[in-house]
């Protein structure tokens, strides 16, 4: 037990070290734009494994991310067009001042998405079935729809004037906590719970497991880190628009967890990054015939792992499991 | 009091195109416990060939013009209906429900992106032809209707009558209730369910494009997502009669119309689309099986 104890420790510190390696060799992303594909793929990172928490390990069907990073992003980026611009922290330096708002800011889009995905999550999820994606869906729609409308987020035009301050650092050190905590989460007793529920909702509630309890704190978890997401993305743009959060970004969420197999962390990471960096070797393409086929290729992708290849890229394993698999003498392994 | 009786006017009449479509979710949904997402796809896809057969038959005259585009529409989205129920969703009869779910959602995705393409549709919006006179046709005391009103409320309830008999008084019907009651049983007494479920969805997509040309008529731009805000609406209003009841969609897509056009009425029209939702959190906290549904309990 000790050592299982020691190892994660490990992996925290091995992590940590690799962001701070990362972030310090990398050139940063305001000056090369492969570098900003990366800060890009990392948001995504983000978003997908925090999606996995709903849709991967819990087996309910969200299809609104959109709409929470959009709460997150606008939140945050409110807060850092009106207060970091404005204010700093007495007796510290500039640097300093802004980089401890804005990781505030962070948190504070965190919460409002959260909160958000409380008072979403409560009535659908006391439901069995489909209607999370409904109510999702029209979440997503109604929030855009609102920012639209309302002066002081930019409406149609968009918020400008949002300090750069996101770097490969943060995003890096963000997606590691949200990797870190979805790995952690999968592997406890709050995590067999939600696996519970995904293979099935009535077997686990004949268990004494609080089903709508557990899905509601899973839904919530997963919109605090789409929040995040969203408010780093804001301040990495430093402009965040409506178009920013149409129902495609949320269709694109779903379709890296889809992809990665849903039920495997490191599916979902793989997706992200390749679907972030495939619209990118597709752009000559979409220049070439300007037409944006981003999503008929996605909407065919879906289809064609449902049809084909429903249990995704890596289905329900890991990286590492089949790592410390291939490690260890084949033994007697508990079915994950 | 006028003001009054003209939102209703409105409401009805844009209510029963609620109700046409809500019947298509709620039937598929009663067979095959499936929320067919694509469903609004194919509800815009009956506004664009009402579109395309409009401007490829100008040899009809006005009358019989509109009966003819209807009832090709209605035949042309029957048949995509079929073929996306074989291709996308019979390969998965016996997976996952949530894999099935994504599927739909994929299929709705890929009739918008492609239809959004510019060889197809293109993604700026077209002008359904006016195929019947628009002109006030009666008034009473100072509420009027007009004849499209009249034509959309007039053709809703006659489709409606037909499937209520085609449902509650045909050897169909019975089948169709009986694969929904308990699919596995219905397929041991010797109906074929494949056979109901095709032809299930069939009607529900005939009803849906019925729904697309009366909105086009009375709102004659159209585009590929058009489906999107109408149909999340009229699966509302499924839920609202409670899902899989053929009645309760019908009063369900009813009382959406009435409703918004009394918010918008009243209030401002820009909250306009969020008022179904708002009813949709209302139902789901208070009575989640809807107001004709029964709350099931599920065996294992």
């Amino acid at each position: 037990m000790k050592a299982r104890v020691l190892e994660s420790w490990a992996w925290i510190l091995a992590g940590l070290l690799l962001v701070g390696l990362a972030s310090a060799v990398l050139p940063s992303a305001s000056q090369s734009y492969p570098m900003y594909v990366v800060g890009l793929a990392g948001i995504n990172v983000i978003l997908a494994v925090s999606l996995h928490i709903v849709n991967g390990l819990t087996g309910q069907f969200s299809l609104g991310h959109a709409g929470f990073m959009a709460v997150g992003g606008y939140t945050a980026a409110l807060f850092g067009t009106q207060a970091i611009s404005e204010y700093k922290l007495m007796y510290i330096s500039e640097p300093v001042s802004d980089t401890i708002l804005f990781f505030l800011a962070t948190l504070l889009g965190g919460a409002a998405a959260g909160l958000a995905g409380f008072f979403v999550g409560l009535p659908s999820l006391r439901l069995r079935g489909d209607y999370l994606a409904i109510v999702t869906l029209g979440f997503a729609e109604i929030i855009r729809v609102t920012i639209e409308n309302v002066e002081i987020l930019g409406a149609a035009t968009g918020l400008v004037g949002i300090p750069p301050l996101t770097n490969l650092f943060w995003i890096f050190l963000w997606a590691l906590v949200t990797v870190l905590f979805a790995k952690r989460l999968q592997e406890s007793t709050h995590g067999r719970a939600l696996a519970a529920i995904r293979e099935d909702e009535i077997a686990a509630e004949a268990m004494g497991i609080d089903t709508t309890g557990y899905k509601v704190r899973a839904f919530v978890a997963s919109s605090f880190f789409a929040g995040v997401a969203g408010a780093l993305l804001g301040y990495y743009l430093t402009i965040l628009t409506p178009r920013d959060f149409t129902f495609l970004k949320s269709v694109e969420v779903v379709v890296m967890v889809v992809l990665g197999g849903m039920g495997s962390i490191s599916g979902a990471i793989l997706a992200a990054i390749l679907l972030t960096v495939l619209p990118e070797a597709l752009r000559p393409l979409r220049e070439h015939t300007g037409v944006d086929l981003r999503m008929v290729i996605y909407a065919s992708l879906l289809l064609a792992m449902m049809l084909l290849r429903p249990r995704g890229i890596l289905g329900r394993q890991e990286v590492w499991a089949m790592l410390r698999r291939r490690r260890k003498s084949p033994e007697l392994e508990v079915a994950p | 009091m006028t003001e009054f009786f003209q939102h209703l006017v409105n409401g009805l009449s844009l209510g029963s195109v609620y109700a046409l479509i809500a019947l298509g979710y709620t039937m598929v949904y009663g067979v095959l416990q499936l929320i067919n997402f694509a469903h609004a796809e194919v509800f815009m896809l009956g506004a664009f060939s009402g579109y395309y057969l409009a401007s490829w038959l100008p040899a009809f005259q006005r009358g019989p013009r509109f009966l003819v585009v209807l009832s090709l529409s209605m035949a042309i989205c029957a048949g995509i209906g079929v073929v996306i129920e074989r291709f996308a969703y019979r390969p998965l009869r016996n997976s996952p429900r949530l894999n099935a779910l994504i599927t739909a959602m994929g299929v709705s995705m890929l009739i918008q992106a492609i239809g959004q393409l510019p060889f197809f549709m293109g993604p700026s919006p077209r002008f359904f032809p006016p195929l019947l006179p628009n002109r006030s046709l009666l008034s009473v005391a100072g509420v009027g209707v007009t004849t499209l009103q009249a034509v959309t409320l007039g053709s809703a309830v006659l489709l409606m009558i037909g499937l209520h008999r085609l449902v509650f008084h045909t050897r169909f019907g019975a089948a169709m209730r009986a694969v929904s009651f308990d699919g596995r049983t219905a397929g041991l007494m010797g109906i074929d369910a494949n056979r109901v479920i095709a032809l299930t969805f069939m009607v529900g997509s005939a009803l849906a494009a019925a729904a697309g040309i009366l909105v086009g008529l009375s709102y004659p731009r159209i585009e590929p997502t058009m489906g999107v805000l109408l149909g999340l609406k009229a699966f509302v209003a499924a839920v609202l009669g409670g899902i899989g009841n053929i009645r309760g969609a019908m009063v369900g897509g009813m009382t959406i119309g009435l409703v918004e056009a009394m918010a918008v009425g009243y209030g401002s029209s820009s909250y306009r689309d969020a008022v179904a939702f708002g009813i949709l959190i209302l139902v789901l906290v208070f009575k989640p099986s809807g107001i004709f549904g029964k709350a099931v309990v599920e065996k294992v």
